[in-house]
């Protein structure tokens, strides 16, 4: 049980929707978790200069006297090197948070970017309807019919390489599950009598659209963003591991796996193997809140 | 024959559309010129460069030109191998299909019991561990997985290779297929785990199921008889359409067990600017595509009549 739950009852304050969710939510325990999870993962993310006993890439402050140093083993800067060093000899701790920064960022920032597109298109498409929303919905089951790896891989090959051309490929990747997941929802907000009455108002199409539909498609929309995040990181770390993703200078924790590919099968596993497991934490906590959230929330998701 | 003959059309539009993307955006995003010349070429010799591949004309006839090419089977050299790009994937892809093939069966294999068991006891320990797996199973990324398989059986366990591929069908061949091929199945197991389960649970509450028990048949039958053969259609249309995922993905456990498929060969050329053999991968794989898809959603509508008077209708 976590605090939150327990300091609730006290004082009946009025049920909020915000605050029936958040007690429904932490009701879970494995979802409770997961978000204590994810709050430490991002805070590890936002503070990595501050949480890391070294800047993996100053030039000044790596030596390639503490190249592949097992963990535990002190480097030649003096600190302790629980997560052992790097090809390089930089400390693993330092680059798995400089990492999770990169991948986070892109994530998010690039699932931004696709929800905000792909919110207007679905939002279109539902309400104008007829041959615009007949266009939309082709093109975004064509879009979908291909899994999102080989659209990624198409794109990326199309654009080259680059992290401008790596965040525009995962936001064409994911903005059709948006625009399907909001026009999913708008259509059947649409039939409702309050958009009527707006209509009836003589509202402008705009402020039906903005105002009226889409707060009420909110909650789908969380839910599919949620999973899709995870799914964008997953992406980009996989198209970083595959040398198509970011470019060196800016590693993911794709690129630091990849990295420690080589040292592999000489048996030092720590260059790959920490940071995967923190890709694994961030993309599992993320699923997890997103599952409890879709229980919680309940919105009638297609697939 | 109707519903045929328009599922045909569709696929048929799909493929071109694609061919159009491929062709628009490795042809006017990128610039094919850059990456042909050398920087000591002389202006003329750019020029007749230019004037010999036909990047002069107006863009809608190079396109048809494309076209025309590719319906005659060629898509161009290998700017690396100097040979037909067309003939590069194609000698890759029996490897790419074996290793598909492979995971596809271990996917039904073991998914289709577990989801089963999953489903008839959804309550035991062992149906909560298997459900866990298989969200263990959608969360991993699968190329760190293949990571770990590599460090565990192959450098410290020492049991089986961790690159490369053996003969096919021999000994060798399926120690090399082993870890590759589990590697690619465990998504889609996680994913059969998962719809058995739903399914089973729906068919065991049905009065068919309950009938067979009244009429006093054993459990092993109601259940490999008749719970199974129900879950099976759903099962099989949705893996059906996955099989196509599968060769996509290949490309992520072929890099990292070097499995000398097309996945490989289109990293390494877009890595290496090989256009024609992005272009001729990509070409052959929306093509796969959607051939799969057309057969599953054939065979879905002969099994399933329902399919067909919606389509008819809509």
């Amino acid at each position: 049980m976590s605090a939150r739950v327990e300091t609730l009852p006290v004082v009946p304050k009025p049920e909020t929707p915000l605050r029936r969710l958040a007690s429904e939510f932490f009701a879970s325990r494995v979802a409770t978790g997961a978000f204590a999870a994810l709050m430490v993962i991002v805070f590890m993310a936002l503070f990595a200069p501050f949480l890391a006993p070294q800047n993996p890439y100053d030039l000044a402050t790596v030596t390639v006297m503490d190249a592949r140093l097992a963990p535990g083993e002190r480097g030649s800067a003096g600190f302790l090197m629980w997560l052992g060093a790097d090809g390089a000899g930089r400390d693993m701790w330092s680059a798995i948070l400089y990492g999770l920064r990169i991948s986070l960022g892109v994530g998010v920032a690039s699932g931004i970017v696709a929800l905000a597109i792909g919110t207007a298109i679905g939002l279109l498409a539902a309400y104008r309807g007829g041959w615009v929303d007949a266009l939309i919905m082709r093109v975004v089951d064509l879009q979908l019919s291909f899994p999102a790896i080989l659209v990624a891989l198409i794109l990326v090959a199309i654009l080259g390489r680059g992290a401008d051309k790596v965040m525009i490929a995962l936001i064409l990747v994911q903005w059709a599950y948006y625009a399907r997941t909001v026009r999913g929802s708008a259509l059947v907000e649409r039939r409702k009598e309050y958009v009527e009455a707006a209509q009836c108002l003589a509202l402008p199409a705009s402020r039906i659209v903005f105002r009226h539909l889409l707060p009420n498609c909110l909650a789908p929309m969380i839910v599919v963003g949620t999973l899709q995040t995870a799914h964008a990181i997953s992406l980009e770390a996989t198209l970083s591991f595959l040398g198509v993703g970011l470019p060196l200078t800016e590693p993911s924790l794709g690129l630091l796996i990849a990295n420690g590919f080589e040292y592999m099968l000489s048996g030092k596993y720590w260059i790959s193997f920490y940071p995967g497991l923190a890709l694994l934490a961030t993309i599992m906590s993320i699923n997890l809140v997103g599952d409890r959230l879709r229980d919680v929330l309940n919105p009638r998701l297609e697939r | 024959m109707v519903f045929v003959i328009r599922r045909i059309l569709q696929s048929a539009l799909v493929v071109l559309v694609m061919s159009l993307v491929v062709f628009v955006g490795v042809n006017v995003v990128g610039d094919p010129v850059h990456i042909l010349i050398s920087d000591d070429m002389t202006k003329e010799e750019v020029d007749r460069f230019v004037r010999q591949l036909g990047l002069d004309r107006p863009l809608h006839e190079q396109y048809l030109h494309f076209l025309a090419n590719a319906a005659r089977g060629d898509l161009g050299n290998s700017f690396v191998h100097g040979e037909p790009a067309l003939k590069l994937i194609l000698e890759r892809m029996p490897a790419t299909l074996e290793l598909a093939f492979a995971a596809f069966l271990l996917a039904v294999i073991v998914g289709i019991p577990l989801g089963m068991y999953a489903g008839l006891k959804p309550e035991a320990p062992a149906s909560r561990a298997i459900m866990a797996g298989s969200i263990l199973g959608f969360s991993l990324p699968t190329f760190w997985v293949g990571l770990m398989m590599i460090m565990v059986f192959a450098v410290i366990l020492g049991w089986l290779p961790s690159t490369g591929r053996g003969e096919f069908m021999t000994w060798d061949g399926l120690r090399h297929l082993a870890l590759p091929a589990i590697n690619l199945a465990l998504f889609k197991m996680a994913l059969v785990t998962r719809l058995a389960r739903a399914g089973t649970r729906e068919a065991a509450l049905q009065d068919y199921v309950k009938f067979a028990r009244a009429k006093g048949l054993s459990p092993s039958r109601v259940v490999l008889v008749h719970v199974l053969k129900n879950i099976l259609v759903p099962v099989v249309t949705v893996l059906g359409l996955e099989l196509g995922g599968l060769i996509a993905f290949s490309v992520v456990t072929e890099t990292v067990f070097a499995w000398p498929g097309m996945g490989k060969l289109l990293i390494d050329s877009i890595q290496r600017l090989d256009r024609p053999v992005v272009v001729a991968y990509l070409v052959i794989t929306v093509l796969m595509f959607v051939v799969i898809n057309l057969v599953v959603d054939l065979l879905y509508a002969a099994l399933d009549p329902r399919v067909r008077l919606r389509e008819m209708k809509a």
